[in-house]
């Protein structure tokens, strides 16, 4: 197969039009489909398994093919209707909607749409093994026993591959057919509590068309009021008006310059603006399960709020173990990891740092969806309550999901938002919702209803 | 799908005499065609077997393009297929040289595949044939039943590993001089054994006497024997009887038992389930072997292209391009396994040691490390030695067996290993050991190995169908385990039961242990897993 990439680089070479090759662009990264698990680090084929080694890709360098363009749709929803028809015959869904979003670079982010299955069976799980370990693999070469030959940082971009379901996040973030159904319905159902009119600045491309420009001497309809304004005008500056508590509209001259009539114009439409932090807990508690609900909550969030208001609302990324960092993208905000320690309230202080540094507070709405596992060093929330006190004083609504690891029960951020009492006093400004780490995808759209409503 | 054209089916012939010459076995005939990308799109959710049966599944994949799975292995899908004759594939813009060299990269398959003695049930007929007929019935039953034929399909998939494929193989490998009677049988197997209770001692004794019996008397000797162990137990020949009148249960291989045993697929309107079942089961076992000989079959196919490319006079000039591919098939790499290079480079010490000779005693008592690098008895058997291991072994064997220290110390291997360093953030990759033992385990860990799920038709309750899988040290994939119930009980008609062992990682303190690079301990404990009526219980034993 030949480099498609490459022969598009030689078509452009050869003299391609620009919105030619912008199409053709386009194209190729749909039919590229599900990336496979990025293998990134200095080892890429660290989790390479044996059987993934075959003949046409190594001898006859026959790499992926890249899937037709036009069996994307149509097909998918046929599939999708079969996966229906399975619920009403009483079996459990099996197609999973991957990638709702393909993030790229620099907020270019796209939404692609590729279906998945599992075929389950009874099957070894290679994954288990004591936290910190990595798994192993084959080497050559030199090296003594105990030597280091490659480091990975752990807080680089970049999942840790090979750590099977539900871990290695660089894998096709997939959730379940119903989450891509029941994401049209929040669309519809549903708009971002609270949205105030704030800092009318960014205008976008809609207009609307509307009588009210002025314009004097022509024009659609005659502005009563504003005409009579003029002649009164035009007659105090004649000195045609003796007594100002006695006017006699029939002596009042009229030059045709004072008719003002209301014109057809073209409005540009300010929306209110709104920003959304996300904040996420990437400490090593949060491996498996629970990194999977809050990623997919959030990613159906970001789905939703690029879908209903088409890129007007920014988005700003924030990961946080023991130290909170922001990231620029929503590419790199879910398949980062670490496994440090957890304190929320690093978070929640950078939010206040930025809100406050960049004076956002004036010019926009502003959201905080923060997921985690429950789990905080600060046990008491003697460092998160003022921080969380002080978001409260500007958000329009802040979401806290927890994703209980199964078997724990009241954790502690739970508990100190609990006892704050803050929950029961801003019910509007703050919400919060818990689930169990098994939770289903309708259990975690039943999470952001309950989030936003 | 096209055949290649007449110039370079020559070459193919040139090469099929070549490697004939060189000792490799395989028949005369062969199919090339080349493949377009069209053609692979369909072809590989089907593993290039152009006349599987038709599944949804397929068109997720061909939706998705197909990702790697980490988790297991897929069949591995192949340039040339084992069929009768075998059909190979090729890209439509290869040169002629690198045909040659992919050409006896295939032979070397195909000599694998119709020589290597666990694909022996794969040798009496066509696979594509038989994928065709099948891919036939399925296709009727789709157009009478509809989308039933889909879940049933599904449900046989998802045991689909739990096949008794050696029990397939064993009956093909009955020499007939060591024909015992079925009363022989049942003494020594079940009665002395399984009755009996016989201390090993005693039985061994009881294996000597009849030894001795037929020694003295080749044709009366059993009779005798027998009419001996009459007088000892009386009840022998009563229970032997017996024993026949009792059907043997199948206890291994999941889908034969549905097939024969469940009362839900007995019934008439289901009957037509169990020949989807069969199709399954047949379809897996043809696979089973392909992926349990993968580093040989692979290792065998590499070590002959490149014997006989570099001599094959055809090529002149094109031993740069050569090399460079091939050291792009099998180098090895610096962290990863490549299953090409490893097999290979343990195809070339086999050769070493037939020709040396360090197969036989004289070697393995030698503990002198020099001594043993300078060994040469100089025997000159290394062909025939290699030969005898390609058709005798399968990967567990090819590497428990051959890869020793003196493997992993030619080549310089090692395993890696991979930690946290909680304190500067990063993952380390290290050099774990270079012991021979643990590369062999390492290795042998990543093998494909199926889990041991046994039927104990005798635990389940109420009709329950009772698994239950013998722990190995890893326990099975749970977010699986619900789904692939569903379809046993669906197959079974009444609750299915599975008995298995999962992790407890024990947390040395609170929630907050679980931060960091904590040492946890893994302890095991055994669980049932109870599916009745979709819903799935668990309960700790």
């Amino acid at each position: 197969m030949k480099d498609l990439e490459k022969y598009l680089e030689e078509l452009k070479e050869k003299g391609l039009d620009p919105e030619r090759y912008a199409r053709f662009r386009d194209e190729l990264a749909v039919t590229r489909g599900v990336p496979t698990t990025d293998r990134s680090g200095p080892f890429p084929n660290f989790s390479k398994s044996i059987y993934s080694w075959q003949d046409l890709a190594v001898l006859q360098d026959q790499g992926r093919v890249p899937n037709p363009y036009q069996c994307h749709m149509k097909a998918l929803d046929e599939l999708l209707e079969r996966d229906r028809q399975r619920e009403k015959d009483g079996f459990p869904r099996k197609i999973r909607v991957g990638r709702l979003i393909k993030p790229g670079k620099g907020g270019k982010g796209k939404i692609v749409v590729v279906p998945s299955t599992e075929e389950e069976k009874f099957l070894h799980d290679p994954t288990i093994r004591p936290p910190g370990e990595g798994g192993s693999t084959g080497g050559s070469g030199k090296g003594d026993e105990g030597e280091v030959i490659g480091e990975q940082k752990v807080r680089e971009t970049g999942e840790e591959p090979g750590q099977g379901p539900g871990q290695g996040e660089g894998e096709a973030h997939e959730m379940g057919a119903s989450a891509y159904e029941l994401g049209k319905v929040l669309t519809e159902q549903f708009q971002l509590p609270n949205l105030k009119e704030k800092g009318k600045k960014r205008s976008f491309t809609r207009y609307i068309y509307d009588l009210t420009d002025r314009n004097r001497g022509s024009g659609q309809v005659l502005d009563k009021k504003a005409t009579l304004r003029k002649i009164v005008e035009t007659n105090i500056s004649l000195g045609n008006v003796p007594d100002p508590g006695d006017m006699d509209p029939t002596r009042f001259l009229i030059s045709p310059r004072d008719k003002v009539y209301r014109i057809f114009s073209q409005e540009k439409d300010y929306e209110p603006q709104a920003m959304v932090f996300f904040l996420r807990d990437y400490s090593g508690s949060m491996a498996g399960k629970v990194t999977e609900l809050v990623a997919t909550q959030h990613v159906m969030i970001y789905s939703w709020l690029l879908y209903q208001y088409a890129g007007q609302v920014e988005s700003r990324f924030i990961l946080h173990d023991t130290e909170a960092k922001e990231v620029p993208d929503f590419d790199t905000y879910y398949n980062s990891r670490v496994a440090g320690g957890t304190e929320v309230a690093s978070a929640y202080k950078l939010v206040n740092e930025i809100v406050a540094k960049e004076n956002l507070a004036a010019d926009y709405n502003i959201y905080v969806f923060h997921g985690t596992d429950g789990d905080d060093w600060d046990t008491g929330g003697d460092k998160s309550i003022p921080e969380l006190v002080k978001i409260l004083s500007y958000v329009s609504r802040m979401g806290v999901t927890i994703a209980e690891h199964a078997g724990t029960q009241w954790t502690e951020v739970a508990r100190y938002l609990e006892n704050s009492g803050l929950l029961r006093d801003k019910p509007d400004l703050l919400r919060l919702d818990v689930m169990n780490e098994d939770a289903e995808e309708s259990r975690v759209i039943e999470g952001i209803k309950k989030l936003i409503s | 799908m096209e055949l290649i054209n007449q110039h370079t089916k020559e070459i193919m012939e040139g090469c099929k005499e070549r490697a004939r010459a060189a000792g490799l076995s395989f028949t005369d005939e062969s199919l090339e065609y080349i493949v377009t990308n069209r053609d692979l799109i369909e072809l590989s959710p089907k593993v290039m077997i152009p006349t599987l049966y038709d599944y949804w599944v397929h068109d997720v994949e061909v939706l998705r393009g197909k990702g790697e799975y980490e988790l297991y292995p897929h069949n591995p899908y192949e340039t040339v297929i084992n069929t009768r004759p075998p059909i190979s594939f090729y890209n439509d813009n290869n040169p002629d040289w690198l045909n040659v060299m992919i050409f006896y990269h295939v032979l070397g398959h195909i000599d694998f595949f119709q020589n290597n003695l666990y694909f022996r049930h794969t040798w009496e007929y066509d696979f594509t044939g038989q994928a065709l007929s099948d891919k036939r019935v399925i296709a009727k039953l789709r157009a009478e039943k509809g989308r039933w034929v889909d879940y049933i399909l599904e449900f046989a998939r998802s045991i689909d590993n739990l096949v008794a494929y050696h029990d397939e193989l064993s009956p093909l490998f009955k020499s007939p001089d060591t024909a015992t009677s079925s009363r022989l049988d049942y003494y020594f197997d079940v009665f002395l054994q399984v009755e009996k209770k016989l201390p090993v001692a005693e039985y061994l004794k009881e294996v000597a006497r009849y030894n001795e019996a037929v020694l003295q008397d080749k044709e009366e000797g059993e009779r005798i024997f027998f009419a001996e162990v009459t007088a000892k137990y009386p009840e022998m020949e009563a229970h032997f009887a017996k024993s026949r009148s009792v059907k043997r249960i199948e206890r291994r291989d999941l889908l034969r038992f549905l097939i024969e045993n469940s009362e839900f697929l007995a019934r008439d309107e289901n009957s037509w389930m169990r020949s989807v079942l069969e199709v399954v089961r047949k379809t897996s076992i043809f696979f089973q072997p392909q992926i349990r000989t993968k580093i040989m079959n692979e290792g065998w196919a590499s070590y002959w292209h490149e014997k006989l490319f570099l001599v094959d006079d055809r090529i002149k000039g094109h031993e740069v391009d050569f090399a460079r591919v091939h050291a792009g098939v099998t180098s090895m790499p610096r962290v990863g396994m490549n299953p090409y290079a490893l097999g290979m480079r343990l195809m070339y010490q086999l050769k070493e040691i037939g020709d040396k000779g360090k197969t036989g005693y004289d070697f393995h008592r030698l503990s002198d490390a020099n001594q043993r690098k300078e060994f040469d008895a100089g025997t000159g058997q290394g062909d025939e030695f290699l030969f005898k291991v390609r058709s005798n072994y399968c990967d567990y064997l090819f590497i428990k067996e051959f890869v020793d220290q003196d493997f992993t110390n030619r080549y310089d291997l090692f395993v890696t290993g991979k930690r946290l360093d909680p304190q500067r953030m990063v993952w380390q990759y290290y050099v774990k050991s270079r012991d021979a033992r643990e590369y062999r385990d390492m290795v042998l860990a990543s093998l494909y190995h199926p889990p041991h799920i046994e039927i104990a038709p005798e635990r389940g309750e109420d009709g329950a169908l009772y698994l239950v899988h013998h722990f190995e040290g890893k326990q099975l994939v749970s977010e699986y385990i619900a789904n692939t119930m569903v379809g046993i009980e669906y197959l079974w008609g009444a609750p299915v039961q599975l008995e298995t062992s999962e992790a407890v990682i024990e947390q040395t303190r609170g929630t907050a242990g679980k931060e960091g690079g904590e040492e946890a301990e893994i302890t095991w404990q055994r669980v049932v897993y109870t599916m009745k009526e979709k819903t799935l219980s668990r309960q700790v034993l």
